[in-house]
């Protein structure tokens, strides 16, 4: 219902916005200026009619806003489903869905083995005349008995009778259909269990499969009843009466002729091949599927009658699918009812929010981690993690021994250790812990040692003829090398823990952090560093207080883009490997195809990337306001 | 006493293609502690090459500059220089750079916190000392760099251009503001200038160089300097000694310019 209105509100808003924004440009009809900049400033308004359009159209396509206008619709549609489902194994032998009648594909394509066969025959110059002529007249049996199975002459009545039969059945259904007690009262224990099913899309099941309307009903029954008649059919087979004549004295035939028999070893291979394509094209007429047309006519046209009806029993069933579902239909499964088409693989937005509430639920999480949350950890774990242990092998002197009485005298050694290891009674603090904090670790940390060894080298490259020529043709010769393609060089090398990410980031980040710098050095004015020269800075002066402070816009614009970059390597190497990271969930959702996690992880990194993006935009309005004015 | 002596200063580019352009040619010249030098002469004729080699930015390909008691090998702050424009530091404030050269020193802070308030008064910024430099004027901002240089307390100011970029009543102004900077602190002043009329009003003394190769020209002294610095500068242009002068110097640039033309159609 929630879903409804906001369809409603989200359409007058985009209807509003446009209005207003049409409204605006009258005012400004004053600006005769087409390159105005002041236009590329845009307008709420326009934003709002952007997001709403968005959200209009996910919601519409996905099938949302229709489930929650007509939230019965896809369970009766699943019933129609059903029925249709049924009916095809009969519809398939028929021109309705496919082109030709199935008998004229079977003779057209039995027709053609024969040719071959023939063409065969023919090259056939090993065998004698004697086994060439016997053949040539099983072949040209064979054709007539797959001929004689067309004509009405050779039909067994038998037959002709049954299929007269599936044609009244056929009809008696579509009678049926069309009559409003039809199937008669429910049973109240099978509407009750009907009832009792989950609704459209609250479980994994999707589409409640039981029959829950006088409509379903209906549909459900006669898909039952369909398929016997479906099931009647395929049993009968045009090998009877006079064509079963024609079949049997061909198979005594051709299993009559002599393959082993004075002869040399090339010869009766060939003998026993032509035979054996024989056998195969026989077992096809043996099949029995081709029918006289003029015969099966009442049964096609008893489809056509049942389709017609049911279609008009659908009534205002079929708009609804063709307005509130676009772009796909439901299909009845073996077993289950599902979506097809854009409601299938692009999730319905409350079904994201749904996914995404229930991940960021931290008793939940995805693969026993949650997506972010906070757990409590010794701050003496942390010291562990930042102090290397060998540290404490630097202290003069040997680590504490167990004296005869078992006591341990602690020395300074001893303590150090201990502090290195985190092995001591600490406050609990809360760490941030889950899929995104991983994510959002590893990116920060290649980037900080890609800022740390790439701004020092860029500068360095803009400054000196040694580094410029020493690292640019090693730097620009693996810049281009798109970074995944190093995923599992350094993955093996490195492992699939953080170190081989955070190097693959760094790598990533270092070269653009090194051309951005040097970008930043290379464009000081020269008068600038003049200017500091003749003030007394010295070289390390003015490094640090007029080259750094003036590639400090290329700089912050490099660690703007390398965070984008890292940000998309990073996904993609976390597909390849590990076992957190928001490239993980997907990668696992992607193997269970559920399309509602993926999405609600495009979501998060979208909105991650906004963030990280707006943050350093801020940065950049805060550090350096002179950009573009100096 | 620290003059500056050029002796036969020489100076010859080599360019990219391997062609060589004399910009200096024997340059030979005292200046007096103390004197305000004005150099003029039309545009290639080496008078930023001259600057930059007395700042110590390059080295001349032949003979030396001597300041006072040594010679010229490299930057320094006995020696400050103010650009024609672009020179400020803009990611610091106004304060931050008139003090950057004592704070390239370690100077004591109090100390330069008062210096600093001191100069931005004698150039009439008072207040200013918290705004970024972006968001001056281009006035303001060469009066920036006038502090920013004169703080530092040098022996020599080399100024190339430092109005040109102004209009006409700044400029007027910052004329001003160099005489009573000169008179007042009695500083050695070179400045180098487009406009023959900053030239006479700037210059007890005159250089007017030739291009090609780089050369002095034509030496004057001139009275209007002296004059300027507490009389009327409107009157003494209009003064009929002002008029001819100027015209007298137009002329000879004229000339020259006119000989450069008449090369370069030749060639
Ligand atoms: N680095 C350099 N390499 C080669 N030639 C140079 C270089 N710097 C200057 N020159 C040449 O030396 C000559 C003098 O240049 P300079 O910049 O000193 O002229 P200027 O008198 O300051 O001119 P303007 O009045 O236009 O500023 C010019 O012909 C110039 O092309
Ligand atoms: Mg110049």
């Amino acid at each position: 219902m929630i879903i409804g209105i906001l369809f409603i509100a989200l359409l007058a808003a985009v209807i509003w916005s446009i209005f207003h924004g049409r409204k605006v440009l009258r005012t400004e009809k004053s600006d005769a200026v087409f390159g105005n900049p002041e236009r590329a400033l845009g307008g709420w308004h326009w934003v709002v009619a952007g997001v709403s359009s968005v959200m209009v159209l996910w919601l519409y396509f996905s099938w949302d806003a229709g489930r929650s206008y007509f939230p019965q619709a896809a369970n009766e549609m699943c019933q129609v489903a059903k029925l249709n489902r049924s009916a095809n194994p009969i519809r398939a032998a028929f021109p309705l869905d496919n082109r030709q009648l199935r008998g004229t594909q079977l003779l057209q394509r039995d027709g053609l083995q024969i040719a071959l066969m023939n063409q065969r025959l023919a090259a056939a110059e090993l065998l004698s005349e004697a086994d060439r002529t016997e053949l040539q007249a099983i072949i040209n049996d064979m054709e007539s008995a797959m001929n004689a199975q067309a004509s009405p002459e050779f039909i067994d009545p038998t037959i002709e009778g049954q299929l007269n039969g599936i044609a009244d059945r056929i009809n008696q259904l579509s009678d049926k259909m069309a009559d409003d007690a039809y199937p008669g009262p429910a049973d109240p224990a099978q509407m009750e269990k009907a009832l009792a099913q989950p609704g459209w899309g609250e479980t994994n099941v999707e589409i409640p499969p039981l029959a829950e309307t006088e409509r379903g009903r209906k549909f459900d029954a006669a898909s039952l009843e369909m398929e016997a008649i479906a099931k009647d059919f395929g049993k009968i087979r045009n090998n009877t009466g006079a064509i079963k004549a024609k079949l049997d004295a061909l198979k005594e035939r051709y299993e009559g002729f002599a393959i082993e028999g004075g002869a040399d070893a090339a010869v009766v291979a060939e003998r026993k091949a032509l035979i054996r394509q024989i056998d195969k094209i026989y077992k096809r007429i043996d099949d029995g599927k081709i029918f006289p047309p003029s015969i099966t006519q009442q049964v096609e046209d008893a489809l056509i009658t049942l389709d017609d009806t049911q279609k008009s029993q659908q009534g205002t069933l079929r708009i609804i699918d063709a307005l509130a579902m676009p772009g796909g239909t439901i299909i009845a499964g073996n077993s289950a009812c599902s979506e097809q088409g854009s409601g299938r693989w692009l999730p319905k937005p409350s079904d994201t929010w749904k996914t995404l509430t229930r991940l960021a639920d931290p008793d939940i999480g995805f693969k026993d981690a949650p997506l972010l949350w906070y757990k409590m950890t010794p701050l003496a774990g942390i010291a562990d993690y930042f102090v290397p242990d060998w540290v404490a092998d630097l202290i003069p002197g040997e680590y504490p021994r167990h004296d005869d009485n078992g006591q341990i005298q602690m020395n300074l050694k001893g303590e150090v250790y201990n502090i290195a290891t985190g092995n001591y009674p600490s406050p609990m603090i809360p760490v941030p812990m889950g899929h995104v904090w991983d994510s959002l670790l590893r990116v920060l940390a290649g980037l900080f040692f890609g800022i740390l060894f790439g701004v020092p080298l860029g500068l360095a490259m803009g400054l000196s003829r040694f580094f410029k020529g020493f690292f640019d043709p090693l730097i620009e010769l693996y810049r281009p090398i798109p970074p995944l393609a190093w995923a599992p060089l350094i993955l093996t090398i490195f492992g699939i823990q953080d170190d081989g990410k955070i190097f693959l980031l760094f790598m990533v980040a270092f070269a653009i952090m090194v051309i951005s710098a040097r970008t930043g050095a290379t464009g000081t004015h020269l008068s600038k560093i003049h200017a500091a020269h003749s003030l007394g800075a010295s070289k390390g002066q003015i490094i640090r207080r007029v080259i750094l402070p003036n590639s400090l816009p290329e700089i912050l614009t490099g660690i703007r883009i390398a965070i984008g970059v890292c940000w998309g390597t990073l996904v993609a190497a976390e597909m390849l490997a590990g076992t957190t990271g928001i490239g993980f969930v997907e990668n696992v959702a992607r193997k269970q195809s559920d399309y509602e996690i993926i999405w609600t992880t495009i979501i998060i990194m979208g909105l991650l990337g906004l963030l990280f993006d707006v943050l350093m935009r801020w940065v950049i309005n805060k550090t350096i306001p002179w950009r573009g004015k100096g | 006493m620290s003059d500056l002596i050029a002796d036969k200063v020489n100076m010859v580019f080599t360019t990219p293609t391997g062609g060589k352009v004399h910009a200096l040619k024997d340059v030979s010249f005292t200046l007096k502690e103390g004197e305000l030098l004005s150099v003029l002469g039309p545009s290639g004729c080496g008078k930023t090459t001259l600057l930059n080699i007395i700042a110590g930015f390059n080295r001349p390909t032949g003979g030396a500059f001597y300041l006072g008691d040594h010679e010229i090998s490299g930057p320094d702050t006995e020696r400050g220089m103010v650009f024609q424009q672009g020179a400020l530091f803009e990611w610091l404030t106004v304060a931050e750079n008139v003090n950057f050269g004592l704070r390239m020193k370690k100077a004591n802070k109090k100390e330069t916190a008062r210096k600093v308030e001191e100069w931005l008064e004698i150039v009439g910024l008072q207040g200013f000392g918290d705004t970024p430099t972006y968001q001056l004027s281009g006035g303001m901002q060469q009066r920036v760099a006038l502090a920013r240089c004169l703080i530092n307390d040098p022996d020599l100011i080399l100024m190339d251009e430092p109005l040109g970029a102004l209009d006409a009543l700044t400029r007027e102004k910052m004329q001003s503001l160099v005489l009573k900077i000169w008179k007042e602190t009695g500083k050695t002043i070179m400045i180098i200038t487009h406009s023959v009329e900053e030239a006479l009003l700037l210059g007890e003394r005159l250089f007017v160089m030739a291009p090609r190769p780089g050369r002095l020209h034509k030496e004057y002294r001139l009275p209007f300097a002296e004059k300027g610095v507490d009389g009327d500068m409107r009157d003494i242009k209009n003064s009929a000694e002002f008029a001819q002068v100027r015209e007298e110097i137009l002329t000879m640039i004229w000339d020259m310019e006119e000989e450069i033309m008449g090369k370069a159609e030749a060639a």
